[in-house]
């Protein structure tokens, strides 16, 4: 843990038969911070993602996650990190609390700690009034709120996010953001995957994923000067003409 | 009409396409055909029994010969005494055990009445009920050349069995009337018709059009000027057709593999295998009326029409033997009254004359279910 | 007018999905529906189309009423749902053919409608439409929803879930249908899509909040807004937030949206108090207010519940 890259992915290649999903990536995340990881669908995002969370072993390359190997500690991996996807993986028949209890279970938590992990969250969250609630009764902002958390119940290093916000009013959207700046202050590294381009403009840095490569890594402001661009869009936009020609 | 056949021709090429459908349509009928007719068949062969003889007399051998000479049983032990009857069974040495009381010949001729105790092994209930019955009707068969044998002395043996079973006085063998040689074949081919129009028929027909709703194309079937009776129509024909190619399929291989006879007409088959088909493309699309997704529609149509069609029909078990609540249930099953039909047609070659009641009762449920499922048919999304 | 609407109601159960909309689309206009998920949008879309009945007002299509003449509406739209609604094992062209034979018409006799969207897809007529990519599943069901000619075409978000450049590609097929003079309804999530149409209306919450032209939705936000960038964003964030003369504070961005409550504000006096609290390469500018932010105030305006008074949003008013 002595250095300061969380993720460290050098000439990272998954291959399906002849396709290649991911084509050689190599790009570093730091710790703390909150990495945009952007791309079309099927632009092999999915792929490299389950790569790093040890779902799927590469072809080759090489890559450390919050220094395990992908390769051979895939289990370590997915102790330290958390997920949370698009869905909100919440229970919508169970209630508030019966969500956090499980997921402190399934990541080990003691009985005594998740009970006083529990009472902390409701509290900061704001809903210990709703706690017996079914998580169906709930609007969608305090959902959100209760999946990220729940997410990073057993306060990982890293938590990935699958295009947390799309279709969320901006409002929501916002409030959303809130909490990850605020996991992100605490020193919580954050791993976005998205296909919403503006999200982006919300991270510290952003790769945009085309047929498999990464063709761009820097900051948003960055990336728009570089490419000579209004929006994050446009860069992506005049990456995948790029990448066309 | 040209959209109409656009739209049976699209059916036609989602079946062609799943290979899930086709085999359900074309492998399942077969499968389940060939399963019946070798696996579970219900006939006896070469069951394990054990004789208990305290007689030993020229009578008590011919009937174990006659037993053995079946082709039914095979003899695994000689027994000395009762005591051994209950070691056999748990030994699992023999499912049946025949005992013959002491002085069995000389009884039958000085009394006319002597004792033959049938003991099987109840724990597998059906096994033990066809061993009773295979047992009681080789030894009445005995009993009738016996008595022709001695005309002149008016005899009869009897026996009284452990499950049950008696057999005294010269008794009609009912049962054995329309299926001489016992043969399964002919009881399932009859009921697995059933089953199978109802598969192919309410179920895929259901799963069909909740496939439309769960991938939302149904939606832009229901914005188009497609009438919804030509949705029901052009939905239900394809597998109507493709029905009545498995009816025949079955017949062929039943008739020619299995020598089931037919004796009644095909024309009235066919008409009323139509009217049963008829019945269950409406109970298919009575279910896609109320659910959404085809996992829904896959549950409510095995749970609700193909259980109490193997269940409740008679196809398996006797309605007769049933208690009088499932009795009165299964009157609401219409495999059971088509089940009698082709029963009558195929096995005793009877015609409308005698099957006139249950037809009718086939033909309300099919005027009943398909003004409802039609009705129930929705122009909009819920 | 060729959609007017008024007074739509619509619940499910306990949810009040549309709470009263009334708005009218001109023949040969691009009317665009803008919100988020759960804003009535579909549910709108879904009565226009003849496919749910709501619960009170009207709504008449070309002149049909969509309850009384829906046989006539189903003749007249084309209609293309949220979810991707096209037979997946179905091949392109096999899609297209059934499309066009359920309408009684032919490919053939309306081809040079589609002309311009197929030829693009038309490479690949003979693969599954389950294996296109998501901008050639777009084409395909535009393709299918104009083979019969309609008189308007209604699209449920379209664009949900596509890259930016199919983004893009779809809405120039679009501005093309609409110069050729197909009246069109589209509804979109995203914001930047607005100024594609002739005139959006912003929907949350079973409301239309403003309808309008994407110019004159901007000038409905009523004070000046200036972007505030610091070194730290969150830092910034939560210095803002205790600002006693902050009237809103919107992260867009690495920027922060910002609004003042005092009618001499200057962002001059902003830029001190933030580099005071040690915040530093601190820039405060005045710009144009986007749609995004009307849509924000506005959701405030409409009903303060939105922000639910803790640490969230100190949004004002």
């Amino acid at each position: 843990m002595h250095n300061d890259n969380i993720i460290e992915v050098s000439g990272l290649t998954r291959k399906f038969g002849n396709f290649t999903a991911v084509d050689h990536i190599t790009f570093e995340v730091k710790r703390g911070e909150i990495f945009g990881f952007l791309g079309a669908n099927g632009a092999g995002k999915t792929t490299a993602i389950r790569m790093l969370t040890g779902l799927l072993i590469p072809s080759t390359g090489q890559a450390t996650v919050a220094g395990f190997d992908v390769f051979t500690q895939t289990e370590s991996i997915k102790k330290n990190i958390g997920y949370m996807s698009q869905k909100f993986s919440l229970y919508s028949d169970l209630t508030v609390v019966e969500n956090i209890r499980f997921y402190g279970g399934i990541y080990g938590l003691r009985s005594r700690d998740i009970r006083r992990k529990t009472d902390e969250l409701l509290e900061r969250l704001g809903l210990a009034d709703v706690r017996n609630r079914l998580i169906d009764d709930l609007p969608l902002g305090w959902k959100q709120k209760l999946a990220f958390s729940t997410a990073v119940i057993h306060e990982p290093a890293i938590v990935f996010m699958d295009e947390p916000t799309g279709g969320v009013d901006p409002i929501t959207r916002r409030q959303f953001w809130d909490l990850i700046y605020e996991a992100s202050d605490r020193g919580t590294t954050i791993f976005v995957t998205t296909h919403y381009m503006d999200e982006a403009e919300y991270c510290d840095r952003v790769t945009i994923m085309v047929d498999g490569r990464i063709d761009a890594l820097d900051t948003p402001g960055g990336l728009k000067k570089k490419y000579g661009a209004e929006d994050i869009d446009e860069v992506f936009v005049k990456l995948a003409r790029g990448g066309v020609a | 009409m040209k959209a109409f056949l656009g739209f049976i021709k699209k059916e036609f090429l989602h079946i062609f396409r799943d290979r899930r459908t086709l085999l359900i349509l074309f492998g399942m009928p077969l499968v389940q055909l060939l399963l019946f007719g070798y696996a579970v068949r219900n006939e006896l062969n070469k069951a394990d029994i054990a004789i208990l003889d305290h007689s030993r007399d020229e009578i008590t051998r011919e009937i174990t010969d006659k037993l053995l000479s079946s082709g039914y049983f095979q003899l695994t032990a000689w027994l000395k005494s009762e005591s051994e009857i209950e070691v056999v069974f748990q030994r699992g040495i023999a499912r049946n055990v025949i005992v013959f009381e002491s002085e069995f010949g000389r009884k039958l001729i000085r009394d006319g009445s002597a004792n033959i105790n049938i003991v099987t092994d109840a724990s597998d209930p059906n096994m033990a009920q066809m061993l009773e019955g295979y047992t009681v009707n080789i030894i009445r068969d005995y009993q009738q050349e016996w008595q022709e044998r001695n005309r002149q002395v008016q005899q009869s043996a009897g026996g009284s069995a452990g499950g049950g079973a008696s057999i005294s006085g010269i008794v009609p063998e009912v049962r054995m009337l329309f299926n001489p040689e016992l043969r399964s074949a002919n009881l399932f081919v009859p009921g697995l018709i059933a089953f199978i129009l109802m598969l192919v028929s309410a179920f895929l027909t259901s799963i069909t059009i909740a496939r439309e709703k769960e991938q939302g194309t149904m939606e832009v079937l229901l914005a188009s000027p497609l009438n919804p009776i030509q949705i029901i129509i052009g939905k239900v024909l394809p597998y109507l057709a493709l029905s009545v190619i498995n009816v025949f399929t079955i017949l062929i291989v039943a008739l020619v593999v299995f020598d089931v006879p037919f004796r009644g007409s095909v024309l009235l088959f066919s008409m009323l295998s139509l009217l049963f088909i008829m019945a269950a493309l409406a109970l298919g699309l009575r279910i896609s009326s109320v659910v959404k997704d085809q996992q829904t529609a896959m549950m409510i149509s095995l749970a609700g029409l193909l259980l109490p069609t193997i269940l409740l029909s008679g196809f398996i078990f006797p309605i007769s033997n049933m208690p009088a609540v499932l009795q009165y249930i299964s009157h609401i099953v219409p495999a059971k009254w088509f089940l009698i039909i082709i029963r009558g047609i195929m096995l005793k070659g009877v015609g409308l004359e005698f099957l006139w009641q249950e037809t009718l009762i086939l033909f309300g449920m099919v005027v009943i279910l398909m003004a409802t499922s039609i009705k129930s048919f929705k122009i909009r999304l819920e | 007018m060729t959609v007017t609407v008024k007074n739509l109601t619509k619940n499910y159960g306990e949810i009040k999905a549309l709470k009263g909309v009334s708005f009218d689309v001109a023949s040969g206009e691009l009317f665009g529906l803008i919100g988020p998920d759960g804003a009535g949008k579909t549910t709108l879309f879904r009565i226009l189309t003849s496919l749910l009945l709501q619960d009170d007002g009207e709504a008449k299509v070309h002149g049909f009423d969509v309850v009384a003449d829906y046989r006539e509406i189903r003749k007249i739209i084309g209609y293309m749902p949220g979810r991707f609604s096209l037979y997946q094992d179905l091949t392109v062209e096999e899609n297209l053919n059934f499309f066009a034979t359920i309408f009684n018409t032919t490919v053939e006799e309306n081809y040079q409608l589609i002309r311009d969207i197929y030829h693009q897809i038309a490479p690949f007529k003979t693969r599954r439409a389950g294996d296109l990519s998501g901008g050639m599943k777009q084409k395909l069901a535009l393709s299918c929803a104009l083979i019969h000619k309609p008189e308007i075409l209604i699209l449920d978000e379209p664009t949900t879930g596509v890259d930016a450049v199919s983004r893009r590609e779809f809405w120039d097929m679009l501005a093309r249908l609409r110069a050729s003079g197909l009246t069109i309804l589209v509804s979109t999530p995203y914001m930047d899509e607005a100024s594609r149409c002739d005139r959006v209306a912003l929907m949350d919450r079973g409301k239309i909040l403003s309808i309008n032209t994407p110019a004159g939705i901007s000038d409905e936000f009523s004070r000046p807004l200036y972007a505030v960038k610091a070194d730290r964003r969150y830092q910034l964030l939560k210095t803002l937030r205790s600002y006693p003369y902050t009237r809103s504070v919107f992260t867009f961005g690495e920027l922060a949206h910002y609004t003042d409550s005092r009618d001499d504000f200057d962002p001059e006096m902003l830029r001190s108090h933030l580099e005071q609290e040690g915040l530093r390469d601190v820039r405060v500018e005045l710009i144009n207010p986007g749609v995004e932010d009307t849509l924000i105030s506005l959701m405030t305006t409409e009903s303060e519940s939105i922000v639910d008074g803790n640490k969230f949003g100190k949004s004002g008013e």
